[in-house]
C-alpha cells in the first residue's frame, strides 16, 4: 500500500505519536519546533484528504485490514473533512505562536509538557472527526478531553485550577451519558460501526433502549457543545486558561461536539427518527436560541474580555444548535458553515487576546484603553473579527446568518428569524464597547507597542480568511452543500 | 465596453484614503491626494454616465449560489455618484480651510474615513442587486461612524453610539430580514424594471415587507427611527454637510426610491393598503420634523432636523408609486443636496470664524461675514422653494405628483411644511442682517477662510444653475423608465 491510501490513519497516527516523542525532548524549543512541524503535516494531510474526498467520494479505510464491521474503521466524507481540515489549520496556525505565549500565560512546572498535551488534544479531536466507529469516537473523545483539562490548569491565573476541574467534572459527565447512550445502542445492535448501526437501528427504533440511547447522546453531546443551558464549563475554562488553548478551543472544542451531535443524528440514528419521531428539533431549536439570546446579553456585561468571548461562544454555538434543530437542507448548511465560520472568528478574537495579554497582563475594559493607537494590528484583527461576529456583509459571518435564518424562514418560523437577527444585534453592542474604549479614549502614555509578530500574523491571518471566505464561499459554503445532501438534509 | 470602469468608480476613492494615510506627514500633499481623488472619481463616474448604454453589468464573486456582489447602472444610481462625488471635490475644499481654521485633531484619520464613506456611497450608487447594496451601505455605517465620534469626548462618543446603534439596528434587524424574505419568495434580488415580487407573494406579505423596507433603512430618517441624525452632527461640520446632507442621508432615500420600483414596482405598492399609512407617517415626519426645527436653538441641529423633515418628502415621493413622484424624488434628492450642504457650509464657517454655534447668538453677523450670510440666505430659499433657486422645481413636481394621485390632503402637508421652512430657516439670515449686534463682540468677528468662502460659493451657484437647468436631471431621471427589461 502506498503512503497515500494511508493517510487517514496518518492523520490521527502523526499527532498521537508526535505527542510523547514531544515529552522525550528536554528543551521547550527543540518540543515546539516539533509541534508545528507535526502540525502542519497533519495540516498537509487533512487538505490532501478535503481534495480526495470531494474528487471521489467518501473513503471507507479499514485498521489492519480487519473487515469494517469487526475493526475499526476510518469514513471520511464532506463533513468530516471539513472539520478535520478547520481542527488541524487552526492547530497549524496558533501552534508557531505557542513558543513566545507559553512563556507569558503558562505556569513554569507544566511548561515542558504544553506541546504533549497539545498534539495529544489534536489528535483526539481529530480521532473524534474521522472515526466510523462510535465507540471508538468515545475513546478518541476522552483522549481530547484529558488533554483539554490538563492545559486548561496550565494556566498562570490560580483559578485556571479550579475552571479546570469544573471542566472535568461537567466533560465527563457529558462523556459518561455519551458512553451510556452508545452502550444502549449496542445493547440492541450488537455493533459498533457506525454505518451498520444505522442499517439496524430502524428494525429496533420503537424499544425504549434505543428512545433513551438518543436522549443520552443529545444531553452529552450538548454538555460537550456547549449548548445552553449545558455551558456553564465553559466561560470560566476560555477566561483561566492560556489564551493560546482559549483559541484553540474556541475554535475547535464546542465544534467538535456540534459535529459529533450532527454525525450520530444524521449517519446512526438517521434524521427521520431524531427529528420526524423523537422531536429532537422541540429541544434544539428553543435552548439553541435562548442560548443565542442568553449568552449575548450576559456577554455584555462582561469586563473581562475573555470571558465575554466566552459567553459569545454560548450565543454562536446556541446559533449552531438552532439550525441543526430545524432540520432543512438551509439548516444543515448553516450549521456546518457556522462551525467553520466561527472557529475562524472566535480563534482570531482570542488570539487578540493573547496579544493584548502578552503586552498588558490583562485583557479586561480598562486594558483597552486607547490601545487602537497603541497595538493598532491587534486591534484592526479585533474589529474585522468583531464585524464578522455580528454579522455584517463580506465577512463570513454573513453567510452564517444569511443561511440560518433562510432556514428558519424555511421551516416557517419566521419569529425565529427575528429573534437570530435580533441576537446579532445584541453582538454589536458588546464588540462595539470595546472599539468604542479602544478607539476613542485617550491611551494611558506609551508609545506605539504592537505585539511580537508571531502573535500578531496568526491573527492577521484568520481575519484575512474571515473576509476571503465571506466573499468566496467555494470552500466553506460550497463543502458544507456536497456534504448536506449526502447526510440526507431533512426527514 | 467592459464592466471594470465600475470597479474604478469603486477602488479610486479607496486608493485615496490609502494616500491619505500614507501622506500623513504632510498635510498639504495629503489634501492634494483628496482633492485628486474626488477629482478622478468625478471623471470616471462622468464617463460612465456618458456612456451608460453600452457598460456591462460587472459581477466580482457569488458569496451565495445566486445571490452576486454584482453592479450595474442606472440613471437614478448615476445620479446620486455624480452628486456625491462632485460634492466630494467641493467639501474637500471647504475641509481645508475648516479642519486647520478650527484645529482638529487626527486630520488624516478623518480624511481617510471620508474616502472610504464616499467609496461606500459609489458602492450603494452602483449596486446591481439588492444584497450588494446593502454590503455597502452597511459599509457606509462602519466607516461614518469614527467620523461621528470624532471629537473623542463622552458627548461624541455617545452620540456615536446612538449613531451605530439605530443605523445597524434597522439596518440588520428589519433591512436585513426584508431582503431574506425578498430572496425567499422572488428567488432573486436583482433590480429589475417594474420590481421582482408581482405576483409571488401575498398583498399581507408584500405590506409587512414594505413596512420593514421603508423602517429598515434608517438613513431615510423616516421617524421614529430618526434620532441618529441629529446625534450625528457631534461630528466636524464638513461630515455634516458632506456626509449627513448628502452621501448617507441620500443614500437612504435612494435605495428607497430604488427599491419603489426595482424592487416591488408601482402598479404592485399601488395595490397595498400599508402604502396609505406610511405615506402618512412620512407626511407626518414632514411636519413634526419641522416643529422640532422651530424650536432648536443650535444652529445644527435645527438643519437636522431640517433633513429628517425634507427626506420625508423624498420617502413620501417614493410612495406616492408612480413616475412623476420617483423623478420628484429623484431631483429633490439632488436640490436639497446643494441647499443643505450649503446652508452646513455656512453653519461651520460661522463656527470657525465666531465660534458661535447657537441661533440667538448671530444677531447682527451679516456684517461681519456678509458673503456667508448671502449664500446662506441663497440656499434657504433654495429649500423653502422659492424662484430663482433649484428648490422650486422639486417642489412643484412634488405638488403635481401628490395632485396627480389625488391626495389634496398631502398638498396641504406639504405646504405647512414650506410655511414652516421659512420660520425656521429664513429667521437666520433676518436676524443676522437686521438685528444690531451685542456689544463687544463684532470686533473679533471677520469673514470665513477664503477656502471655505470658495465652497460656498460653488454649490449656492449649484442651487441656481438648478433653477435654470432642471431638465437635464429630470430628463435624465426620466431614462428609468426607458431602460430596456433586464438592463
Amino acid at each position: 500500500m502506498s503512503l497515500l491510501q494511508q493517510l487517514p490513519a496518518l492523520q490521527v497516527a502523526v499527532p498521537l505519536i508526535g505527542a510523547p516523542l514531544c515529552a522525550l525532548m528536554g528543551r521547550p524549543r527543540l518540543a515546539w519546533m516539533f509541534a508545528v512541524v507535526v502540525a502542519w503535516i497533519t495540516f498537509a494531510i487533512s487538505v490532501a484528504l478535503l481534495e480526495h474526498v470531494l474528487d471521489a467520494g467518501p473513503i471507507h479505510y479499514t485498521m489492519g485490514g480487519w473487515p469494517e464491521i469487526l475493526g475499526i474503521a476510518y469514513v471520511i466524507d464532506p463533513l468530516n473533512a471539513l472539520v478535520l481540515v478547520l481542527v488541524s489549520g487552526m492547530a497549524a496556525i496558533i501552534m508557531p505562536a505557542t513558543r513566545i505565549g507559553i512563556n507569558v500565560e503558562v505556569v513554569h512546572r507544566a511548561r515542558h509538557l504544553f506541546h504533549t498535551m497539545a498534539l495529544l488534544a489534536l489528535a483526539g479531536m481529530l480521532g473524534i472527526a474521522i472515526t466510523g466507529d462510535i465507540f471508538n469516537l468515545y475513546v478518541f473523545l476522552e483522549i481530547s478531553s484529558l488533554a483539554s483539562y490538563a492545559l486548561v490548569a496550565m494556566g498562570i491565573d490560580r483559578r485556571a485550577t479550579r475552571a479546570a476541574f469544573h471542566y472535568l467534572v461537567q466533560g465527563t459527565i457529558g462523556a459518561t451519558f455519551i458512553l451510556v447512550g452508545i452502550g444502549l445502542a449496542y445493547m440492541m445492535t450488537g455493533t459498533l460501526n457506525m454505518a451498520d448501526m444505522a442499517a439496524r437501528l430502524p428494525g429496533v427504533s420503537h424499544t425504549a433502549p434505543v428512545q433513551a440511547a438518543l436522549a443520552f447522546v443529545l444531553i452529552g453531546t450538548a454538555i460537550k457543545a456547549a449548548i445552553f443551558p449545558a455551558h456553564s464549563w465553559m466561560p470560566n475554562a476560555y477566561t483561566y486558561a492560556p489564551s493560546l488553548v482559549s483559541a484553540f478551543f474556541g475554535a475547535t472544542a464546542t465544534k467538535i461536539g456540534a459535529y459529533m451531535l450532527l454525525r450520530l443524528v444524521y449517519s446512526v440514528f438517521g434524521a427521520d427518527y431524531a427529528f420526524g419521531e423523537m422531536k429532537i428539533g422541540w429541544v434544539l431549536v428553543p435552548l439553541g436560541l435562548a442560548g443565542a439570546v442568553a449568552g449575548s446579553i450576559v456577554a455584555v456585561w462582561q469586563h473581562d474580555l475573555r470571558r465575554m468571548l466566552a459567553y459569545s461562544s454560548v450565543a454562536q454555538v446556541g446559533y449552531i444548535a438552532a439550525a441543526i434543530g430545524f432540520a432543512n437542507h438551509d439548516g444543515l448548511i448553516a450549521a456546518i458553515v457556522h462551525v467553520f465560520n466561527h472557529g475562524l472568528m472566535k480563534g482570531a478574537l482570542f488570539l487578540v487576546m493573547a496579544c493584548v495579554i502578552m503586552r498588558l497582563g490583562k485583557a479586561d475594559m480598562e486594558s483597552f484603553r486607547g490601545l487602537g493607537r497603541r497595538m493598532p494590528l491587534t486591534m484592526g484583527c479585533f474589529v474585522v473579527a468583531g464585524l464578522s461576529m455580528i454579522g455584517v456583509p463580506a465577512t463570513v459571518g454573513f453567510i452564517s446568518k444569511w443561511y440560518l435564518v433562510s432556514s428558519a424562514l424555511d421551516a416557517g418560523l419566521w419569529p425565529l428569524a427575528l429573534v437570530i437577527v435580533g441576537a446579532s444585534l445584541i453582538a454589536v453592542i458588546y464588540i462595539w464597547r470595546v472599539v468604542d474604549v479602544a478607539y476613542f479614549t485617550d491611551p494611558p502614555p506609551g508609545a506605539r507597542d504592537e505585539a511580537p509578530a508571531m502573535l500578531v500574523i496568526p491573527a492577521v491571518v484568520l481575519c484575512a480568511l474571515c473576509i476571503v471566505l465571506g466573499v468566496t464561499t467555494d470552500l466553506t459554503v460550497g463543502v458544507a452543500n456536497t456534504a448536506a445532501r449526502l447526510l440526507g438534509g431533512a426527514p | 465596453m467592459t464592466g471594470q470602469v465600475l470597479l474604478y468608480a469603486l477602488v479610486v476613492p479607496l486608493v485615496t484614503a490609502a494616500g491619505v494615510l500614507a501622506t500623513h506627514r504632510w498635510p498639504n500633499v495629503r489634501e492634494a491626494v483628496s482633492l485628486a481623488g474626488g477629482t478622478i472619481l468625478f471623471i470616471i463616474l462622468a464617463f460612465i454616465a456618458g456612456n451608460s448604454d453600452t457598460i456591462p453589468e460587472l459581477v466580482i464573486a457569488e458569496p451565495v449560489a445566486g445571490l452576486a456582489l454584482k453592479f450595474a447602472i442606472e440613471p437614478l444610481g448615476v445620479a446620486f455618484a455624480l452628486m456625491a462625488s462632485g460634492l466630494w471635490v467641493v467639501t474637500t475644499i471647504y475641509s481645508i480651510g475648516y479642519m486647520r481654521g478650527h484645529h482638529e485633531s487626527h486630520q488624516t484619520r478623518f480624511f481617510a474615513f471620508f474616502a472610504i464613506a464616499i467609496a461606500s456611497a459609489t458602492g450603494v450608487a452602483l449596486a446591481g442587486n439588492l444584497f450588494t447594496l446593502f454590503v455597502f451601505y452597511e459599509a457606509l455605517t462602519l466607516s461614518t461612524f469614527p467620523l461621528v465620534s470624532h471629537a473623542g469626548t463622552a458627548l461624541a462618543r455617545r452620540a456615536g453610539r446612538t449613531y451605530l446603534g439605530i443605523l445597524m439596528g434597522t439596518s440588520i434587524g428589519l433591512f436585513l430580514v426584508a431582503i431574506i424574505v425578498t430572496w425567499q419568495v422572488a428567488g432573486t434580488l436583482d433590480f429589475v424594471p417594474g420590481g421582482i415580487l408581482e405576483g409571488r407573494v401575498s398583498d399581507l406579505t408584500a405590506g409587512i415587507l414594505l413596512a420593514l423596507y421603508v423602517f429598515g433603512i434608517g438613513k431615510a430618517a423616516l421617524m421614529p427611527f430618526h434620532r441618529w441624525l441629529p446625534a450625528a452632527m457631534a461630528a466636524p461640520t464638513p461630515v455634516s454637510a458632506l456626509l449627513h446632507a448628502v452621501a448617507v442621508v441620500k443614500a437612504g432615500v435612494f435605495t428607497i426610491l430604488k427599491i419603489s420600483w426595482f424592487t416591488f414596482g408601482f402598479d404592485m405598492l399601488q395595490g397595498l393598503h400599508v402604502l396609505e399609512i406610511l405615506q402618512w407617517i412620512a407626511a407626518f415626519t414632514i411636519v413634526a420634523a419641522s416643529l422640532v426645527a422651530m424650536t432648536r436653538d443650535n444652529l445644527k441641529a435645527r438643519l437636522a432636523y431640517s433633513t429628517v423633515s425634507q427626506l420625508s418628502y423624498i420617502v413620501l415621493a417614493a410612495l406616492l408609486a408612480g413616475e412623476a413622484g420617483f423623478v420628484a424624488g429623484g431631483l429633490h434628492m439632488v436640490t436639497h443636496a446643494f441647499g443643505k450642504i450649503t446652508l452646513f457650509f455656512c453653519a461651520g464657517a460661522i463656527l470657525i470664524a465666531t465660534m458661535k454655534t447657537r441661533v440667538s447668538e448671530l444677531d447682527g453677523l451679516g456684517r461681519s461675514m456678509p458673503l456667508t450670510m448671502t449664500a446662506f440666505t441663497i440656499a434657504s430659499l433654495s429649500i423653502i422653494g422659492l424662484p430663482p433657486l433649484g428648490g422650486l422645481w422639486s417642489k412643484w413636481l412634488l405638488f403635481e405628483s401628490a395632485l396627480a394621485a389625488g391626495q389634496v390632503l398631502f398638498l396641504a402637508v406639504l405646504a405647512i411644511s414650506t410655511l414652516l421652512n421659512i420660520g425656521y430657516l429664513l429667521a437666520i439670515p433676518l436676524r443676522a442682517f437686521l438685528k444690531p449686534a451685542r456689544q463687544g463682540e463684532v470686533a473679533t468677528w471677520h469673514e470665513a477662510p477664503v477656502t471655505c468662502l470658495a465652497a460656498m460659493a460653488i454649490t449656492s451657484l449649484g442651487c441656481l444653475a438648478l433653477f435654470f437647468f432642471p431638465d437635464a436631471i429630470t430628463m435624465w431621471l426620466d431614462r428609468v423608465f426607458f431602460m430596456a427589461e433586464g438592463r
